[in-house]
């Protein structure tokens, strides 16, 4: 008798131990694949960076530092610059932003707070859907709809309205194209909103109920509740929203080439044609023959990258700023 | 789990096969890469030909930077380009060149009350609009050649590409034919430092740009401008006479030239002289080694060749082209006798 439970005992160790060993087994295979899959990603990034490098490398031996600080990009007498394109990324994703943030979060705010219930879902599912139009429906529309639009009806009224005012004279003066960097800002602006709304709309869903209703309990307006308590609550994701926002705005291509009018030259007019680093890349690499015309777009790439990394970073840093004063 | 992976596993399998047998129906068809402006009638003539003899074209319309490239890594057979390769650079490489067949640029308008090919511009006064030198439609220059045309009092907008293009390189190699200041300021590349305007992409991003644009000016190719009935303007050639722009206007410049006179027939047929010539005129090459790794391919891609010039003409006017002239078809057959040889110094073409 007690030899037949021992046996079965020890049988159901061994099974137990079987089992352990098979547990112990498949987290090591998940340990291992998910370790390596995140191991990828540096190396994917690892080789971009390397690859981007040694392309341009002819190009910043020649120019130096100077590469950054050229308006010309002469592919006749192979003399380049970048000041140009970083200036028209750099400002178009500027203006999106300043476009974009403020309508986001108004939209979220009205969503989350103000919205009757049967509007909730269709507008929700509205904004989310501007996402998944492709940029190339964004960039076929800005030009054919959009931007005569500009051309006919808004350009000209506004030239019009601040002509003869200094300054703001310049930064919108004619011609009306229709096409240039306010138009690749305002086309941006659409594309980064429901970014900026979708993450904006999901952390002002995490605020405590218990605390905006104390907030209304002692007699706040709506205004002072999300003025006071919902923004502050939420704004490291609505950083975050901002951030991915700008990424995508760096660096869209298709949209922008369309509406930009691709001029290698910095105007004072944000009615003027303008160019950026990867519209340039888009219209210029298939017939770039030259090694140092290829290399020099190369390293427009890199200096995208550059710029990508450094906003992220900055972000990041700001990010732990604001975590480290609210924890003190 | 198991159901994926069986059934992924199965896929891969799959399309393995498929590939392998797509390799093989592929083996026997003529692989080039080059330039946009020729695809169209590539591809029409591919189709005819595939019909008649069973081979087929794959012809991968990249550009003629991208062309020239692939034909120096030897991925293709040939090689097709907008703008000629030099002597030095054709010997330096072992490549053939020869002309395949042309078509002209013309320049398009948006101007209210102004149809097909009732202004005329000449070449200098076309070179200083691009330099931004004139800047209104009403300008004395415009006017000058334009006595009976009521001018508007409107701004010139100026499109031009934003992409490389061979259509480019043919543009500002008239204008810096005709205009020594465009030759100095700006000069001849496939791209260049426009001094004014906006970019856009693609004869249809030009076309479309112009047609929105009150007072555009641009410039595309013919057959673009023809099947979407833009606002083409005349123009005044060498010979100081205005032409249309027609195919017998491209022919006659293609006729004057001399090919002879460059390696490689590489004649750049903008401002030919001769009565009839229109001043736009562009031709497209292809590149082929002389001495080729895989004989046998490029044997077929020269029969190609041969059989479109024997028989393309009639697919190449409609789609608005403009065939060789036979004196030139001639002389590229001969070269192709003398010049394109096997390892063991056979030629590779002996005539239809």
């Amino acid at each position: 008798m007690s030899a037949v439970s021992e046996a079965v005992t020890s049988s159901a160790m061994r099974t137990r131990e079987a089992t352990v060993r098979r547990f112990a087994l498949t987290d090591t295979i998940f340990r291992a694949a998910t370790r390596a899959s995140a191991i990828l990603v540096l190396v994917i990034l690892g080789g971009v960076a390397i690859s981007l490098i040694a392309g341009s490398w002819e190009a910043l031996s020649k120019f130096g530092l100077s590469f950054l600080t050229t308006e010309a990009w002469n592919p006749v007498t192979e003399n380049f610059g970048a000041l140009a394109p970083i200036y028209g990324t750099v400002v178009t994703s500027a203006i999106a932003i300043i476009i974009a943030v403020p309508i986001g979060i108004g939209i979220a705010i009205f969503l989350t707070e103000l919205c009757p219930r049967p509007l909730r879902r269709p507008i929700g599912i509205a904004v989310e859907l501007l996402a998944g139009i492709p940029s190339i429906i964004y960039g076929i529309w800005g030009l054919f709809v959009f931007a005569p639009f500009l051309q006919t009806t808004v350009q000209p009224f506004i030239i019009n309205l601040f002509h003869g005012i200094p300054g703001l004279s310049s930064l919108f003066a004619g011609p009306p194209y229709g096409i240039g960097l306010l138009t690749s800002s305002l086309i941006l602006a659409i594309m980064v909103l429901p970014f900026i709304t979708s993450i904006t709309k999901d952390v002002f869903d995490t605020v405590p109920a218990v605390l905006k209703e104390s907030a209304y309990g002692i007699g706040c307006t709506t205004w002072e509740v999300t003025r006071r308590v919902t923004i502050p609550y939420t704004r490291i994701g609505i950083m975050g929203g901002v951030m991915l926002g700008l990424g995508r705005a760096l660096g869209e291509t298709m949209a922008v080439t369309f509406v930009i009018g691709n001029a290698h030259r910095i105007s004072a007019s944000l009615f003027a044609p303008g160019t950026t680093i990867s519209a340039t890349i888009a219209n210029e690499f298939t017939e770039a023959d030259g090694d140092l015309y290829t290399s020099s777009l190369v390293s427009l790439g890199l200096i995208l990258f550059i710029i990508t990394f450094l906003i992220l970073a900055i972000a990041r840093y700001m990010l732990m700023r604001i975590d480290s004063r609210t924890g003190a | 789990m198991r159901h994926f992976i069986r059934s992924a596993a199965v896929a891969i399998a799959m399309a393995a096969a498929s590939a392998l047998s797509l390799s093989a129906a592929m083996a026997a068809d003529i692989s080039g890469a080059g330039a946009t402006f020729p695809y169209p009638i590539y591809a029409k003539w591919a189709d005819a030909y595939k019909k008649e003899t069973g081979i087929g074209l794959n012809y991968q319309s990249i550009g003629s930077g991208g062309g020239i490239k692939q034909i120096k890594a030897k991925t293709v057979t040939f090689g097709a380009s907008d703008a000629p390769l030099k002597g030095e650079e054709l010997d330096s490489t072992g490549l053939a060149q020869f002309p395949m067949v042309m078509g002209g640029i013309v320049p398009v308008v948006n101007l209210e009350g102004i149809k097909p090919g009732e202004l005329v511009l000449d070449g200098p006064t076309l070179a200083d609009i691009f330099l931004g030198k004139i800047t209104n439609w009403n300008d004395e220059a415009i006017k000058k050649l334009n006595p009976d045309v009521k001018l508007p009092d409107q701004a010139i907008a100026v499109v031009h590409r934003s992409d490389g293009s061979g259509t480019t390189f043919n543009f500002t190699y008239y204008l810096g034919d005709v205009s020594a200041d465009w030759k100095e300021k700006v000069g001849v590349d496939k791209a260049v430092e426009w001094p004014v305007g906006i970019g856009a992409k693609g004869n249809e991003g030009v076309a479309n740009n112009v047609a929105q644009t009150g007072g555009a000016i641009g410039y595309v190719e013919y057959a673009y401008a023809k099947q979407n009935k833009l606002t083409y303007t005349d123009l005044v050639n060498k010979d100081g006479k205005k032409v249309e722009p027609t195919a017998a206007a491209f022919s006659a410049a293609a006729a004057n030239a001399d090919w002879s006179s460059q390696p490689g027939y590489g004649v750049i047929l903008a401002n030919q002289p001769g009565a009839e010539s229109w001043p736009m005129t562009a031709a497209t090459w292809i590149l082929v080694y002389k001495k080729p790794d895989d004989a046998a391919a490029t044997g077929e891609a020269l029969k190609f060749f041969a059989w479109s010039y024997a028989k393309g003409d009639d697919m190449a006017g409609q789609l608005d082209y403009v065939p060789m002239p036979d004196a030139v078809v001639k002389s590229v057959e001969e070269m192709w006798g003398k010049d394109i040889v096997d390892a063991s110094g056979k030629p590779l073409y002996s005539g239809m």
